[in-house]
């Protein structure tokens, strides 16, 4: 598809047309900084810039940490005390390490549920979408990885129960899971080994992230009402877009100023929120605690996981069906993956021609009760598997896949969409009066 | 509507935490401590009063590994004068990792680990247990309160019922707020056990508190730069996010003029 028409870097004669036969850096940051990008788009396109700086922030203060952190079982948890207590700032660096995790996943799940709402996943983005949840999948190895280095309790008994998971894979599981682990049990070998690619990761991340931008510079930004910028010429196009430079720029700046500030409340006021009393107890291989949980940002999948159990008839089924292969522990995992992999494929389940929910009557109430039975998830996973806890898994998990699976294919044929805006320009009049007229 | 969606769900989320169920005790009381809140500080007198109950009697069984001992000088801390420091490093032995030798403590020291009785570690005591939990899994009662670490601890110290039973050669005193209801630690505080130099009341449940806000202090140093650091950041962050909206509206308000709605 051919890119939005505008104005590209024109190298004036001498240093910047011999650098540009050489070298066309500055076009390409030109371009990238001035892509027209459509003038209606609302709040919800800030968590882009939001999440760039929380790779950048990772990545600062992550690289400062390891400095000062040492990856042995017997000097991890002593050389994070030894940043809490001796290096200049540590305390600060390290908080801000760890709860930039919490704000990077909140602020991944907003940019993934507004990319729902607005069906940013459709044709032609459908490539900018994977890469958005090859991100993601990168993102949850490394978070996990990184809750593991401090060596505290929920590290140690998060890692056994998590490359668990990989021991369920019938056959081959157990072979696996010793792969991962590096021996028998979760013990320095992990624990090196998992620091290694917490420190990799990142990198593959910033360059996925180069590729997910690309992508969407090649397509041009969604945007709430769904409706393509107009391609015939330079002029027409104008009047739907503005230049990321300086209108959008300014704008996710000010949203991340206020985003930020909040997150220094966090960070200032209440760092250990959002984490678990047991990490600061030494990882104890003879001593399991009491409720292995793992962080918030886990939690609705890990609902999934813990909510598909041997009692439940579909298990049943399919571990009759399969001969026994498919246990419910293996079905448990599945499930999990399963349910990241539903949303990866939400491009080809979407059947709807129109793409933004905004003139989606009936997708509306289901994508909102998908967002209520995310936040469900969220919450069942950290309680108890006893009493109603374990019916309230079961059915957030089954709507989670239901309405990848059957609502989103079926509404796409049933609903009757509302009438859409011919051109953005049109959407952004009706909300304002442009003081040139 | 999608705005009022996203925010509910960020409070939502803001609201939940994996934290809600480290130890499932009994009912632990909240405890008005300087330091909590966004501008808490410690209060240095508090903190030497617990570093005496402590000294006094915790350290009979318990260690302190991760702390070192200059750090009792600290501002933000007991804030204890270096001569002093120094004469109190001098009671403790140890073993020196250059030579292999005992020797007298210095400031430089950490405080020696103590497991002889088997008893954990309390450097980390006050982050690693939380007092409230809930209701029903949403962690609101820490966002209030606090995640209320040095509150169990009090509760504890002060929850002994007096009923004891022997099992496997062991006496346990029944405490609710321990997690199994029986623990193995005797009955530490005794009302006028320990005299303090400023004539504080030593009573069991203020030495407790007292021995509750050293044991924050050891387990969070450096809290009061943080909360200081924290608050300018705040600041800063206020300040710049107002000027960054004024130029977005000036910037934008070429191209949108009035709002219609």
């Amino acid at each position: 598809m051919a890119g939005i028409p505008h104005d590209h870097y024109e190298p004036k004669p001498g240093i910047q047309t011999w650098l540009h036969n050489r070298l066309p850096i500055v076009s390409i940051a030109y371009d990238t900084l001035m892509i027209p990008t459509p003038k209606n788009l609302n709040w919800m396109w800030i968590w882009g810039i939001v999440l760039a700086f929380c790779l950048g922030l990772q990545i600062v203060t992550g690289v400062v940490l390891v400095m000062h952190y040492t990856p042995h079982v017997d000097l991890a948890f002593k050389s994070v005390e030894h940043i809490m207590r001796d290096v200049n700032g540590g305390y600060m660096i390290r908080y801000l390490h760890a709860n930039g995790a919490s704000l990077f996943f909140l602020a991944v799940y907003l940019h993934i549920f507004r990319g729902l709402y607005y069906g940013s996943y459709k044709a032609p983005r459908e490539v900018t979408w994977i890469i958005g949840m090859l991100i993601y999948l990168a993102m949850m190895a490394t978070g996990f990885m990184g809750y593991v280095l401090p060596w505290g309790q929920m590290s140690f008994w998060g890692a056994t129960v998590i490359t668990g998971l990989f021991g369920a894979i019938p056959g081959v599981g157990p072979t696996i899971q010793e792969w991962l682990l590096g021996g028998p049990a979760v013990d320095n070998a992990t624990l090196n080994r998992f620091f290694s690619l917490h420190y990799l990761l990142p990198f593959v991340i910033a360059a996925l992230v180069a590729l997910h931008i690309w992508a969407f510079h090649t397509t041009g930004n969604n945007n709430p009402t769904g409706v393509e910028v107009r391609r015939g010429s330079k002029e027409e196009a104008a009047k739907d877009t503005l230049p990321f430079w300086p209108y959008f720029v300014i704008k996710d700046l000010f949203a991340l100023a206020v985003v930020v500030m909040v997150f220094f409340a966090v960070v200032g006021f209440m760092p250990n929120f959002l984490g678990h009393p047991d990490n600061y107890i030494e990882a104890n291989a003879l001593a399991t605690p009491a409720h292995i949980v793992p962080e918030w940002y886990f939690l609705p999948f890990y609902a999934i996981l813990r909510a598909f159990t041997a009692d439940v008839w579909v298990v049943q089924l399919v571990h009759f069906v399969t001969f026994g292969i498919v246990d419910a522990k293996f079905f448990g995992v599945l499930a999990m993956f399963g349910a990241i992999a539903v949303m990866a494929l939400v491009p080809w389940l979407d059947t709807s021609s129109v793409r933004s929910g905004r003139y989606r009557p009936k997708f509306k109430a289901w994508f909102y009760l998908l967002c209520i039975d995310f936040v469900v998830l969220m919450w069942v996973g950290a309680m108890p598997t006893d009493g109603i806890y374990p019916y309230i898994s079961l059915i957030a998990a089954t709507y989670w896949f239901a309405y990848f699976l059957v609502i989103l294919p079926l509404l796409g044929v049933l609903e009757k969409p509302l009438p859409q805006p011919a051109t953005i320009e049109e959407d952004f009049k009706s909300h304002y009066a442009n003081p040139a007229e | 509507m999608f705005r009022k969606i996203a925010i509910s769900a960020v409070s939502a989320l803001a609201l939940m935490t994996g934290a809600a169920f480290a130890s499932e005790g009994g009912h632990v009381e909240d405890v008005a401590f300087s330091f909590e809140g966004p501008f808490g500080k410690f209060d240095e007198h508090q903190l030497q009063r617990g570093l005496q109950v402590f000294t006094e009697v915790c350290s009979a069984c318990h260690g302190l590994k991760f702390v070192p001992i200059r750090s009792l000088s600290d501002e933000g801390g007991p804030h204890l004068p270096e001569d002093q420091v120094r004469a109190y490093a001098k009671q403790f032995t140890i073993t020196d990792k250059d030579t292999g030798e005992d020797r007298e403590g210095v400031p430089s020291d950490n405080f020696p680990a103590n497991t002889g009785a088997g008893a954990p570690d309390l450097s980390l005591m006050a982050k690693a247990r939380a007092g409230f939990h809930g209701p029903y899994g949403l962690g609101i009662n820490q966002l209030l309160r606090g995640i209320g670490g040095p509150e169990y601890i009090v509760s504890l110290l002060t929850g002994f019922t007096g009923e004891t039973k022997e099992e496997a050669g062991s006496t346990f005193y029944e405490n609710h707020v321990f997690s199994t209801g029986w623990i193995k630690m005797t009955p530490p505080l005794s009302d006028g056990q320990v005299t303090f130099a400023d004539g504080a009341p030593n009573d069991v449940k203020h030495m407790s508190e007292d021995v509750a806000a050293f044991l924050m202090w050891t387990a969070e140093p450096k809290l009061m730069a943080r909360k200081d650091a924290g608050f300018k950041a705040v600041l800063f962050l206020a300040v710049l996010a107002s000027l960054l909206f004024l130029t977005n509206k000036r910037l934008w308000s070429k191209v949108k003029g009035k709002k219609l709605h």
